[in-house]
């Protein structure tokens, strides 16, 4: 980032959520990410793009350390999260993972119905009444513009919703858990456009209260959702900035390129 | 003959071999039905399941033979299903990239195919032999340890259809490794791991081998664990191979009543297996 996007940003009050610092990442022998520093702002959407490979992906799952449930796989760097680093600190990844929620490529709903599917994760960390949870759930479906849709059928099977609405109920569903970061991995992939604008309406009605990264292969989207955006390529961050600086006048010429679709 | 010609005729030549192939093997087994409903049907009546197995020429029924089999069979299932689920969730969750994984699933494969006669000489070795006598005890766990094999094989590959985003999504709340296998694993693996308990029963009751050895059989009602017990795979065996016609339909009834039970509960995984794949 450049020194007046510096100043801008001080301007605004922004306070950094999570540091990446000299962040590599390796694949067994092969190094997937190399020497990485970011920030994710506070209550911000921060996007992830470039071409297929690139490591943008692989950067998203580091931070709510899902990469350690395969073998093979470890980080060198720091990752901090108000100032703790998340890879040394002793705790555990289950804990972590509550405060950092993430939502995949592919709608994953639990083989549950849609109550129960919002109300797993909750009952994990918080013991709630029958109507506090109810309350609970409702919101988050809310949140998730999804409750209309589902209200009168909560206790059939989440698994017969519609691919778009899938999705919206795993956005509620990690909503629910009240995270402080949500990390979204192209969740718009395998939706239509009319689940996408919802899905997109939801990012921005959600970055009043969460910190948000978001992988993307739509530049679109990413100039319609973020405001920072981070562009990779081959492992490397190329560059870091205002979504809107980068997607008017980035200062390498590899983004260039890739925003101007010349490549990827 | 042009060459488009001749394939023609090979692929009429291979086509005509498979249907013959398909046709002899249901065949076959259509007949052994048939023959098992018409000698057993005529059988069948109320005595079968209220009388014990009768000395030869004497009125009698398979009621000690149902019973033993049932105690056995269903501690085969009790003793071996935990062991077997549990073994089969390590080899899928905990163990999946480990070495030991690769060596234990090896080995479950070889006793998955091992004859059941050596079961039930194992059995005979290390319970009949030191506790002094045959016992139903013996037999049920000859049986259970028949079943481990199955479930550990359908319990590890029912989990690992279970895809790997769902783990990583119930992982993303926050979900500690042991509740997600209990709760998102296991739930949506379900009908298949039934389905492995039920293919088990059914592989088990029929098994005369390893019964042999262990339980023997018992011409009178006994539930006592500890002592020797009559079961039907037994049974049909001692009964059909006596030269007194009475046994030789009683075998046959039996013969009846295992198949039939077998063949229920395989339409019946079938139909949950069915189930499963229409959802």
């Amino acid at each position: 980032m450049n020194a007046e996007a510096m100043t801008n940003v001080r301007a605004a009050g922004l306070k950094e959520k999570i540091s990446i610092r000299n962040l590599s990442f390796y694949y067994d022998q092969s190094k997937a990410l190399k020497d990485i520093s970011l920030p994710l702002y506070e209550k911000t959407v921060t996007a992830f793009i470039g071409p297929s490979g690139c490591g943008k992906s692989t950067l998203l799952r580091i931070l709510n350390r899902i990469y350690e449930l395969y073998p093979k796989q470890r980080a060198e760097g720091e990752v901090l999260m108000d100032g703790q680093n998340i890879l040394t600190s002793k705790e555990p990844a289950d804990s972590l993972r509550s405060k950092i929620g993430m939502v995949f490529q592919k709608p994953t709903p639990f083989p549950m119905s849609i109550y129960e599917n919002i109300a797993f994760g909750v009952r994990l960390y918080e013991k709630l009444s029958k109507s506090e949870m109810d309350e609970r759930v409702e919101s988050a479906l809310r949140r998730a513009a999804l409750w209309e849709e589902v209200k009168d059928k909560l206790h059939t099977s989440g698994q017969g919703l519609s691919g778009g609405q899938q999705q919206r109920l795993c956005i509620a569903r990690s909503v629910a858990v009240k995270p402080e970061v949500i990390l979204l991995d192209e969740p718009c992939s395998a939706l239509d456009p009319i689940s996408t604008a919802k899905i997109e309406e939801l990012i921005d009605e959600l970055k009043t209260d969460y910190t948000i990264a978001i992988v993307t292969h739509n530049m679109q989207q990413a100039a319609r959702c973020t405001s920072f955006a981070a562009f990779m390529y081959l492992g490397e961050l190329i560059e870091f900035d205002t979504t809107e600086k980068l997607f008017t006048s980035p200062s390498h010429p590899k983004t260039q390129e890739y925003i101007t679709g010349r490549f990827g | 003959m042009q060459i488009a010609d001749r394939r023609r005729l090979r692929s009429k030549i291979f086509m005509g071999l498979s249907i013959t192939a398909a046709g002899l093997g249901l065949s076959i087994l259509a007949i052994i039905l048939g023959t098992l409903i018409y000698e057993g049907a005529s059988g069948l009546n109320l005595a079968v399941f209220t009388d014990m197995t009768p000395p030869p020429g004497g009125q009698g029924g398979l009621l000690n033979a149902i019973v033993g089999s049932l105690i056995m069979t269903a501690m085969g299932i009790v003793v071996g299903t935990p062991i077997a689920i549990l073994a089969g969730t390590y080899l899928a969750e905990y163990g999946r990239y480990r070495r030991i994984a690769h060596v234990v699933r090896f080995i479950n494969d070889i006793l998955l195919s091992a004859p059941s006669i050596v079961i039930g000489l194992f059995v005979y070795e290390i319970m009949v032999a030191t506790m002094g006598h045959f016992s139903g005890l013996a037999g049920g766990v000859a049986l259970a340890i028949l079943v481990i094999p199955v479930v550990v094989r359908t319990t590890e590959d029912m989990l690992r259809l279970v895809p790997d985003t769902l783990r990583e999504a119930a992982a993303s709340v926050g979900t500690p490794r042991w509740k997600m296998i209990i709760s998102i694993a296991y739930r949506a693996a379900r009908t298949g791991i039934v389905t492995g308990v039920l293919l088990a029963v059914a592989r088990i009751s029929g098994e005369t081998a390893p019964l042999l050895f262990t339980a023997l059989n018992n011409q009178f009602w006994s539930a006592d664990l500890n002592a020797p017990m009559a079961s039907l795979p037994v049974v049909i065996f001692q009964f059909a191979l006596s030269p007194y016609v009475d046994w030789q339909q009683l075998a046959w009834t039996g013969a009846l009543l295992i198949t039939m039970s077998v063949l229920t509960l395989s339409i019946f995984a079938r139909i949950l297996t069915a189930k499963k794949a229409h959802q």
